[in-house]
């Protein structure tokens, strides 16, 4: 039954022609999105038959080449060995990507239903839906490509679609330039990913991920070169999973859609540098020193995030650094060796993240596009069927026991103490309890207190359709039970998620005494407990004061963050303004030198003309002329023959007689 | 018997006549005239050399000959009275359109 997972990506690129090439001219509303709905449908139901066949046979591994990208060639490798690549456009299906592809299509599917509510006025509805489904497509590509080449074109693809969709409306100023920040963000972190593809290829001959797992393992790769791949490859998820340094995007990225941002900027797309790492965690186990980066990378981002997350008043905002810190949490996850604990991460904050982006949407929609949470406030009877599931996500983000947050955070918590790395550990913890905070100031801010709106959008305050809250109660749904497929040992579940996915990522054992556990678990819950209950102290019972003492007290901490620790600034200053100096050094060379060369040659060619010009007018035409005044010159003087007068020629035909006679006598 | 000498010198004679004539005398009466005596001289040689050779050629392409050149005195004439005709001359310095 696996033999269908060639499959899945396929309908989705089929949605996205028939609707990108016939829907936008051709196709009613009801056409649109019965092909892009269907198509996200049928790749979802291949995904769960291709799932059920692996069920059957853990562990398997299957392989499926459709055609050979470019043929074998000969590429001297290390070592000074000459040996055969070819790129075979090939996708490979095990366990790790049999729930990336769950994942992206059933999430994907759920944001595609909810599309239809949520775009239902907008004038681009099938560019919208052709973008989405050709998002589904790459990001498939991405996560089924058997080499790293493959698994490029569909990373390059993403990034492609994400780049379209933030800019989605494009006529807005903003969104425009939020596209165009994330698109050349993410070339940064490209940059290094390519170096990595190009590194490895050169020292190993192959780029195919199970070639090059079985090489790490192997002992093929010296830890030099394999820090050295495995920093280039993470630079490269840096960039597509919105971490430090090149997170700078994801935020702007909210000028998209709000299901995109669910869809691209949270569940799938962002998270395709965590699946990275993970598909080549052999290679990353070998090097130390990479682990560490990633693990510190990734706790700093989760940290430093939240923290940016606490002061945002854009309600898509919080949660778009929300979702940096949660990645952050996946690459704690991986750094310490816990492949699994990050892709269990990866799938439930997939759940809960694209849970709350949708949600958010739903307050938004409600309130005619309002998305600042200083104007609104006293939502909860107003949207009932929106809150109660804003809040089951909020609760799951936060590490409330018993929601699926809770256990892959704490599986990766527990992972980084056990590993010895109590600084990450901790720093990790102060991330959840930050996490649980923002989360739920803006749970209160937007759904408790009295009503902030303006009257305009009070007047049109409407709980979404059905298509809407539908998609959100099965998000909901998830996002509380998806924990428990990873329920730990210790709390009597079977730890089931990570030896799903052993064969792939390895096996990760926690290796902390049972009762250890259970007092990190304790620990991690009265902290997200805690921040909750603190956000509810300030921001309901207090209504805000005590923030505001606190803004008042250390102004220069608030401005700190507020402005994003300036990041942006001097990414523009430096980095921007840089680029733009050298483009204006090279536009000046440009105009006066490379112009000054083009015009030169211009200025020759045209001294050359006019030399070739007087050639022309006083020797061709001189000896044209000359010609035909010598004959005239001749014609003159033979005019003079031409008397007309008979006795003339009588006597030149007597004389020409006589000579021809002397001539033949003479001879004769 | 006439010497040949003599044949051939009154021959040569009669037709350099004639060629002076036409050559350079102006008038195309004249020149007519010696034209016939251009062909006369000529005549003279043909009639003399038959004889001498005891051939009836030179006789017979005399006749020819004569009767060629009354034929064109018959057409020149005609052709000097239309030029008197229309110039009221027969001075052929005024015949001067024979040419380009």
């Amino acid at each position: 039954m696996t033999a269908v997972f060639a499959w899945i990506p396929l309908f989705p690129l089929a949605g996205a022609l028939l609707n990108g090439v016939l829907g936008i001219r051709l196709f009613s509303r009801r056409a649109v999105h019965a092909v892009g709905v269907g198509a996200a449908g049928l790749s979802f139901l291949a995904s769960a038959v291709s799932f059920a066949g692996l069920l059957g046979a853990p562990g398997a591994s299957v392989t499926r080449t459709l055609f050979t990208w470019i043929p074998a060639s000969l590429v001297s490798v290390a070592g000074g060995r000459a040996v055969p690549v070819s790129f075979e456009m090939a996708f490979r299906y095990d366990s790790l990507a049999a729930v990336m592809t769950l994942v992206v299509t059933g999430v994907g599917l759920l944001i595609h239903v909810y599309s239809m509510g949520y775009m239902a006025h907008d004038r681009s509805y099938a560019r919208f839906f052709a973008y989405l489904n050709l998002f589904t497509f790459a990001m498939l590509v991405l996560v089924l490509g058997a080499n790293l080449a493959v698994m490029f074109v569909g990373w390059e693809g993403v990034g492609l679609c994400s780049y379209l969709l933030i800019g989605f409306w494009f006529t807005k100023d903003s969104a425009a330039n939020a596209g165009k920040k994330a698109f050349i963000t993410n070339r940064v972190g490209d940059f290094g990913f390519l170096l990595g593809i190009g590194l490895l290829l050169a020292t190993l001959g192959t780029v195919d991920t199970a070639g090059i797992t079985a090489a790490a393992q192997g002992g093929l790769l010296t830890p030099g070169l394999a820090t050295a791949a495995a920093l280039l490859l993470f630079l490269g998820a840096t960039g597509k999973s919105a971490q430090i340094p090149l997170y700078t995007w994801l935020p702007d990225a909210m000028e998209g859609p709000t299901p995109v941002s669910a869809l691209i900027h949270a569940a799938t797309m962002v998270t395709a540098g965590v699946y990275m790492v993970a598909r080549l965690h052999a290679l990353f186990t070998l090097s130390g020193t990479a682990l560490t980066v990633v693990a510190v990378v990734g706790v700093a981002t989760a940290v430093y995030a939240a923290t940016m997350g606490l002061v945002q008043n854009d309600i898509k905002r919080v949660l778009a650094y929300s979702t940096i810190s949660q990645i952050g949490y996946m690459f704690v996850g991986l750094g310490v060796g816990a492949f699994s604990a990050g892709i269990f991460h990866l799938m439930t904050h997939a759940f809960f993240k694209s849970l709350l982006f949708l949600s958010a949407g739903s307050v938004i929609h409600a309130l005619s596009g309002e998305q600042d949470m200083r104007r609104m406030g006293g939502l909860r009877s107003r949207l009932p069927r929106t809150y109660p599931v804003f809040v089951v996500g909020a609760l799951a983000i936060a590490g409330v026991p018993a929601l699926s947050g809770f256990f892959s955070k704490d599986e990766i918590l527990a992972a980084a103490f056990a590993s010895g790395r109590y600084g990450v550990w901790a720093a990790g913890l102060v991330g959840a309890a930050l996490t649980a905070f923002y989360m739920f100031r803006l749970i209160f801010l937007t759904f408790f207190g009295p009503d902030r709106m303006d009257e305009e959008a009070k007047r049109h305050l409407h709980e979404s359709p059905r298509v809407m809250t539908a998609p959100l109660q099965v998000l909901a749904v998830l996002a509380a039970v998806g924990g428990y497929v990873g329920l730990p040992r210790v709390l009597g579940g079977g730890a089931w998620f990570g030896r799903f996915l052993a064969p792939s990522v390895g096996e990760h054992e926690a290796g902390i005494a049972g009762g250890t556990e259970l007092l990190l678990m304790a620990l991690s819950a009265a902290i997200g407990i805690g921040g909750i209950l603190a956000a509810h102290a300030v921001y309901v019972r207090k209504e805000g004061r005590p923030a505001a003492r606190f803004v008042e007290r250390f102004p220069a901490v608030y401005r700190l963050v507020s402005h994003l620790y300036y990041v942006d600034d001097v990414y523009n200053k430096v980095l921007v303004r840089g680029v733009m100096r050298l483009g204006s050094i090279l536009g000046w060379i440009d105009e006066h030198v490379v112009d000054g060369l083009v015009n030169g040659a211009a200025a020759l060619v045209r001294a050359i003309s006019r030399l070739a010009i007087g050639f022309d007018g006083e020797v061709i035409d001189g000896a044209v002329n000359g010609i035909g005044s010598l004959s005239r010159l001749i014609a003159t003087g033979l005019r003079g023959l031409q008397t007309g007068f008979v006795y003339n020629y009588a006597l030149a035909i007597v004389l020409g007689l006589v000579i021809i006679i002397a001539l033949v006598v003479t001879i004769l | 018997m006439i010497p040949i000498n003599a044949v051939f010198g009154l021959g040569l004679l009669l037709f350099f006549i004639g060629l002076f004539g036409v050559l350079f005398r102006k008038n195309l009466v004249i020149m007519l005239m010696s034209l016939e005596l251009l062909l006369n001289g000529v005549n003279i040689l043909f009639a003399g050399l038959g004889h001498h050779l005891k051939s009836p050629r030179g006789s017979i392409f005399a006749l020819f000959v004569i009767l060629m050149a009354v034929s064109e005195a018959a057409v020149g004439f005609a052709l000097v009275l239309s030029f008197f005709r229309s110039k009221k001359t027969y001075d052929v310095d005024e015949m001067n359109e024979l040419k380009g």
